[in-house]
């Protein structure tokens, strides 16, 4: 998309906020009500507000949406539906990895891109090695998902439900 | 967040105009700074926009090294082919800082200038002289476990928090910087954070109106690269020490030792005296003692991060014991 002052969100065309202040997140949620992204900590902090940008997974909460023309976005409801559910949706419902939910989109988010990163070799620190290829090992997950903070502690059933996904054995 | 005004820079050289205008600040990534803007700690009357100038390349240089564009960032530069063949402790620093998402919208100009993680300087309620200088500093009689152990002052006891700059620092990078005037100068990484002294409110030497353009890596050299960071928890926490090491051997004698250390001070903190003491030497436990003696000669903890002083200790002699294969 190439038109000024628009971002596509999950392939729909949107005209940014004319107020600068507006974060991603706001502009997502309040201006759209696009609200299956949640704020938490409105800092970077808990990773509720994971959204994928141009195919890497971003905190939507520190980043202002008038730096986002032209950008294509992805948030949890572009990833699936309740009748279409992404292997990752699916794999959350099945593993019950979740409570209260509130972290799941972000979770969710978080997890889709991580696997591509996973796939294209990128390292963690969690790696022995710099050079790919590198596994879907609990220990990675654990590490590359240090971004998702989850308040019920869901975390054995969120690493069950990545590996699942990897088709590594949970 | 208080109102301010957006612009977007087309260019460096219109991005250095922009950003020498009276209280203008730049924004890549943002991931610091829009977190202080939340929090009133930053109060820019004018944001300028660097994402789109360019300068997020990633390349051999001509003498062998490799230079890395202001505005890439930290998951490109800690991905890259190069980086991770020739310089794996900049890869491992920028792997153990924050998370990925802050990674991938984190630049390698950004991070060398994030601000500090004192919790007073966070807190616009509390006294804070690099916040609000003459305001005091709370931290020097107060909650100090994230605080410096090395070079601080009477006014500051805050931390430089990041870990790519260690990394930078161990391998003698060099900051390139532009002016508004279109002047352009470099800045060996070692002094381009400062102590805090009496103007604790200057974290770095750059001038208003001057940008980072890029980091310049020498040639790699022979010897092998740690990164050990001591934090916290296990991810997603600023280092309490961390110590980026390149390090030598010929046969059982120490020929080369580039140290830097993380979360002892208000820069990444770099003694060659600490070098001296290590090459030409062979590696023991008593050798690794005597580097950590002049390393902390001068160090003063504030209470709470006391602990810091032992800790450093016995971080560089794991990272000096797990580079020469020495025991401890």
């Amino acid at each position: 998309m190439s038109s000024a002052n628009t971002v596509s969100i999950n392939g729909q065309p949107h005209t940014l906020p004319d107020d600068p202040r507006v974060s991603l997140l706001d502009m997502l949620r309040h201006h759209l009500g696009l609200t299956g992204t949640k704020k938490g900590c409105d800092h970077g902090q808990c990773g509720a507000c994971t959204v994928i940008v141009n195919g890497v997974r971003i905190n939507s909460c520190l980043t202002l949406a008038v730096m986002h023309d032209g950008d294509e976005v992805t948030t949890i409801e572009g990833l699936g539906t309740a009748e279409a559910p992404s292997a990752l949706q699916q794999a959350f419902v099945d593993r019950d990895a979740y409570q209260c939910g509130y972290c799941t989109p972000g979770q969710i988010c978080s997890a889709t891109a991580m696997l591509d990163e996973i796939a294209a070799g990128w390292p963690s620190d969690a790696s022995d090695s710099l050079d790919g290829p590198m596994e879907v090992s609990a220990e990675e997950i654990r590490e590359r998902m240090s971004g998702n903070i989850c308040r019920c502690g869901a975390y054995a059933n969120i690493v069950d439900a990545i590996r699942d996904v990897a088709g590594e054995p949970a | 967040m208080k109102p301010f005004d957006y612009q977007r820079a087309e260019g460096m050289d219109h991005a250095g105009q922009l950003v020498a205008a009276e209280n203008a600040t730049a924004i890549a990534g943002g991931t610091n700074l829009l977190d202080l803007m939340k929090l009133q700690v930053e109060t820019p009357q004018t944001l300028v926009d660097v994402s789109r100038v360019g300068h997020a390349e990633i390349e051999d240089s001509g003498d062998g090294g490799l230079w890395i564009g202001a505005l890439g960032t930290n998951t490109n530069t800690a991905i890259h082919p190069r980086v991770r063949a020739d310089y794996p402790v900049l890869a491992r620093a920028i792997l153990a800082g924050a998370t990925q998402q802050l990674r991938n919208r984190a630049t390698t100009g950004g991070n060398l200038c994030q601000r500090t993680r004192c919790y007073y300087f966070t807190n616009i309620d509390q006294p804070c002289n690099k916040r609000d200088p003459g305001s005091g500093c709370g931290a020097i009689d107060g909650i100090a476990r994230l605080h410096a152990v090395l070079g601080t002052s009477d006014q500051c006891i805050a931390t430089y928090p990041g870990d790519m700059a260690v990394a930078l620092s161990a391998l003698d990078a060099t900051v390139h910087i532009a002016s508004a005037d279109g002047k352009a100068r470099t800045v060996p990484v070692r002094d381009f954070h400062r102590l805090p002294g009496d103007t604790p409110w200057k974290d770095n030497v750059l001038e208003p109106g001057e940008l980072i353009t890029g980091v310049s890596l020498p040639a790699p050299v022979a010897g092998k690269q740690i990164y050990r960071k001591v934090r916290e928890r296990s991810s997603y926490a600023f280092a309490l020490c961390s110590i980026a090491a390149i390090v030598e051997m010929d046969g059982d004698t120490i020929t080369r030792a580039h140290l830097a250390f993380g979360g002892l001070a208000h820069k990444p903190w770099h003694d060659p005296e600490v070098s001296e003491v290590l090459v030409g030497q062979k590696p023991d436990a008593a050798l690794f003692d005597k580097a950590a003696d002049v390393l902390l000669r001068d160090a003063r903890g504030y209470g709470e991060n006391d602990f810091k002083i032992p800790l450093a200790r016995r971080t560089l002699a794991a990272v000096l014991a797990e580079a020469t294969g020495a025991e401890l």
